[in-house]
């Protein structure tokens, strides 16, 4: 099937602002999807609120676009409802990480089978510019004109540490590297965790003089450094990209099966 | 056939009223007074491969019987107060998406974490307007075992009907009360199922395109048609819309769906209520020790009648017109402020003659509670 066969193409002009790196992400995944063969019938993608979270609507999946934060709980239910279902969920960095947080750790523990996809612009794009949980200190931005006194969480991390069982992370930059993961996340039997790192030249590169979209871009290729690689090694203040946790646990549909088959005996 | 008959308390016939209509999911968060419905339902749900999650909060469980429900499954939550605060969101969600789901509040006293293992009817109004913008929503209440099943089974009924959030206004008075429960036969109450499409595959299907007769067939995620969902307000294909017409258009749908069928949403019980010269409106436990004065007052002779209400909202504004009419005062009972007082004086031609018996310090307002306001407003004395 054509890539294109996967977009609900009346709803296009899509309205993200130009170079946004959102595009390349939804390109990416579609890409992702459309090397692994799976049924448009069997996809739901739910998302949450902000500019990532417009994704669902361009999709020609079963697409559940919920409240802020919210896109891994509304999954949670769709997933442990119909398990049979792939239920991939975007969001954004503010979405995933503040107000979303919770839901985002608990998923991550509970290890339920689906593939979260956080794309880090290190702002709040939707309300024009404020920082993030991701934007980290020094960072520029409305709510920080002084720039920002908040650490960032390290995404990689924190979904290792909550119990994610796939977690990886790449840049817009690096485009085949992204549908690389996506494909191994959405094949991966249990939470997956992809992180993209996403450029938005209106609101966090202005503020930060980070220049155009391609600047931008470039800037990823500059700052990061591939797991393994000697480059990375030689420069440890470089972000790692790379698959980070690839580990097969149990999961948390499977098992509660096990609970139903347990019940049903009594 | 014999019945089945168990001795329960509140909260499990509310369980059992949800087995019966058919709930196949239910996402909790433990709170008193409603955990015991998580606990059963925990134990339940898989012996019939049904769904029991646990999530991490109140706004988890909310959303997560929101997927649910898309993919078909008749769903519950239940809360109380606080949790009920938190879960607003995701019910304006449900609202404006128009997600068939059920929310059980049993209610303690409040605000904030106020008087969590003792009883109170403080969330009336908030079961109404605790989400922000317009809409409206459809709310039940009980004040016995036996009406708590039915309750629960007609608001699993009216959320497909209606495609909307229903809210059970049960309390901790009558959640943990322990009494009889005669469990229906199959078959004996009536059971709406989902509505779906029957459109075929490679037909267009627009989830958000009222039939005829004002109902929105679904099609659950994971069939043959593809839609969005979304909180925006949408046009027919469930896609973001700023159009104003759309806007408007949508709006009114969601109030009026609602408001236009007041009288087959409502539920109410009479007693003694033929001749009655005062009336006693009330609903829940406080009813109860409503019905228990006028029984025992009517073997003095005193014509005092009890107008119980089951549906809480929409408002019965002309059920309690009609009723309360030719009363010479009528005397809501309720735990808390007046909040349903309020209504009941707008809905009538003399609101000066609408009183409040409350009792708000957490205990059960008695029947010699309402004794004592009544002769107040006879001019009797206390």
């Amino acid at each position: 099937m054509a890539v294109q066969e996967y977009i609900r193409d009346r709803f296009f002009p899509q309205m993200w602002c130009e170079g946004c790196g959102h595009g390349t992400i939804l390109n990416s995944l579609l890409r992702a999807i459309e090397d692994l063969g799976i049924s448009k019938s069997d996809i739901v993608m739910t998302s949450g609120i902000g500019c990532s979270a417009r994704i669902s609507g361009y999709v020609d999946f079963h697409s559940l676009h919920t409240m802020h934060g919210r896109a891994l709980a509304c999954a949670t239910g769709v997933k442990m409802a119909k398990p049979e279902l792939n239920v991939i969920v975007p969001m954004g960095d503010g979405d995933a990480l503040a107000i979303g947080g919770n839901h985002f750790i608990h998923a991550c523990r509970r290890n339920i089978d689906m593939t979260a996809i956080v794309m880090n612009n290190r702002i709040y794009g939707m309300t024009g510019g404020q920082y993030s949980p991701l934007s980290g200190v020094g960072t520029m931005a409305t709510t920080a004109p002084y720039s920002s006194i908040d650490n960032a969480f390290d995404v990689v991390k924190l979904a290792e540490a909550a119990g994610a069982t796939f977690v990886a992370r790449t840049t817009t930059y690096h485009v085949a590297e992204a549908v690389t993961y996506l494909k191994k996340a959405i094949q991966h039997k249990g939470f997956s965790v992809v992180e993209i790192m996403s450029q938005c030249p209106t609101y966090y590169g202005r503020k930060n003089k980070k220049g155009s979209a391609v600047n931008m871009l470039e800037w990823f290729k500059e700052i990061t450094g591939k797991l393994g690689s000697k480059e990375l090694e030689d420069n440890p203040s470089l972000i790692a990209r790379g698959i980070f946790v690839d580990e097969d646990k149990p999961e948390y549909c499977s098992e509660y099966n096990k609970i139903i088959e347990r019940a049903s005996k009594r | 056939m014999t019945k089945k008959i168990k001795f329960v308390q509140g909260n499990e016939a509310c369980v059992e009223g949800a087995l019966y209509a058919g709930c196949s999911f239910f996402a909790g968060y433990p709170i008193t007074p409603s955990t015991e419905i998580a606990e059963l339902l925990a134990a339940r749900l898989p012996q019939h491969g049904g769904t029991f999650i646990q999530m991490e909060d109140e706004i988890a469980a909310m959303s997560a019987i929101i997927g649910a429900s898309l993919t078909g499954k008749k769903v519950l939550t239940a809360t109380s107060g606080p949790g009920f605060s938190l879960k607003q969101e995701a019910i304006g969600y449900a609202c404006m998406a128009e997600v068939p789901c059920v929310v059980a509040n049993v209610q303690r006293g409040g605000p904030s974490t106020g008087n969590p293992t003792h009883v109170a009817q403080g969330d009336i109004n908030q079961a109404r307007w605790g989400t922000h913008g317009d809409h409206s929503i459809i709310a039940l209440t009980a004040s016995n075992h036996q009406d708590i099943f039915q309750m629960t089974v007609d608001a699993f009924n009216l959320a497909e009907t209606y495609r909307t959030p229903v809210i059970l206004l049960f309390d901790e008075a009558v959640g943990h009360l322990r009494a009889k429960l005669e469990i229906p036969t199959e078959g004996e109450l009536h059971v709406v199922d989902r509505l779906r499409t029957s459109l075929p595959e490679g037909v267009n299907y627009h989830p958000y395109l009222p039939r005829e007769d004002g109902r929105l067939p679904m099609s659950d995620f994971g069939d043959v048609h593809r839609y969005n969902v979304t909180g925006l307000f949408h046009d027919m294909w469930g896609f973001p819309t700023a159009d104003p017409t759309y806007i408007n258009d949508l709006l009114h749908h969601l109030v009026d769906k609602i408001e236009n069928n007041v009288k087959d949403i409502t539920r109410y019980k009479e007693h003694f209520m033929d001749d009655a010269q005062y009336v006693l409106v009330s609903y829940g436990s406080s009813a109860r020790s409503a019905i228990h004065l006028a029984t025992e007052r009517r073997l003095r002779g005193e014509r005092l009648g009890v107008l119980e209400l089951q549906s809480i909202w929409p408002f019965p504004k002309e059920l309690i017109r009609e009723k309360c009419d030719s009363a010479r005062a009528v005397l809501v009972c309720e735990m808390n402020m007046g909040q349903l007082t309020a209504h009941v004086r707008a809905a009538v031609r003399k609101p000066n003659r609408v009183f409040l018996a409350n009792r708000t310090d957490g205990k059960l307002i008695s029947p010699l509670d309402i004794k004592r306001s009544l002769r107040m407003i006879q001019g009797r004395g206390v």
